[in-house]
């Protein structure tokens, strides 16, 4: 079977999350298939109004994230020091300028321009207080259902 | 190895998935049978090219390396 679709949750709203759903689904467009990104939880802090490139890294239970000075070994623990989410998104984001990263401001607005459909989670919306004003422009207000009835047809599924 | 080609696109500098994002923009404005030069510096741009010409039928004609510079021609199906 050939997937014609891809299918995206996204959940989470740190800048490390926001950047797979959003780069797979406008390279989905870009080869010809359609894409939707349900955005529940955490993740519609990714198409809040003027909120995409503020996003932040959190250094805590994140074992993985490079070490500030490489062969200088920093506990984790350090992480929950006031201050220290700030220091490791400045990080995060200059390690990205560096790699010529394109902001995720710039893939939404690719998202947008190439027809990515974009639901926002209505339940998630009332849990948070979020209206539909606060979105970005170009996203949609659903539930489940109308995620499963886009992904039920010829689709890859894909959760971040 | 070069070709004739009738759109440039210079994607130097860019990353995932920029230079596809590009490119498959330059190649709708063409005209079938046409070709677009792609120049980038993302390594990653060899497989996903070929991917992507895999993919959407656009014929990947060949590829150079010039140090960190690679330059793709594409013909548009």
């Amino acid at each position: 079977m050939t997937a014609k679709r891809l299918a995206i949750i996204s959940a989470h709203g740190s800048l490390d999350a926001a950047y797979p759903p959003l780069i797979l689904a406008t390279a989905a467009l870009a080869m010809d298939m359609e894409a939707a990104i349900f955005f529940t939880f955490y993740g519609l802090e990714i198409i809040k109004k003027g909120q995409a490139d503020k996003l932040q890294v959190s250094p805590i239970a994140n074992p993985a994230m490079p070490q500030p000075v490489p062969g200088i070994s920093v506990p984790n623990i350090i992480g929950v020091l006031p201050g220290m989410t700030a220091v490791a998104t400045g990080m995060m984001n200059s390690w990205m300028k560096k790699a010529n990263v394109a902001k995720l401001s710039e893939l939404l607005d690719m998202a947008k321009e190439m027809n990515v459909r974009m639901i926002a989670c209505q339940m998630s919306m009332d849990v948070m207080g979020i209206k539909k004003e606060d979105l970005i422009d170009g996203v949609e207000v659903g539930g489940a259902a109308t995620f499963l009835q886009y992904a039920s047809e010829d689709a890859i599924a894909l959760s971040f | 190895m070069s070709f004739k080609f009738d759109q440039e696109l210079d994607c130097s500098g860019l990353a995932c998935p920029m230079p596809i994002l590009k490119t498959k923009k330059a190649v709708d404005a063409l005209q079938p049978g046409q070709v677009l030069k792609m120049i980038a510096t993302d390594p990653g741009a060899v497989p996903d090219m070929e991917a992507w010409t895999s993919k959407t039928g656009h014929e990947l004609l060949g590829h150079e390396q010039d140090g960190p510079k690679l330059t793709f021609y594409i013909r548009k199906k």
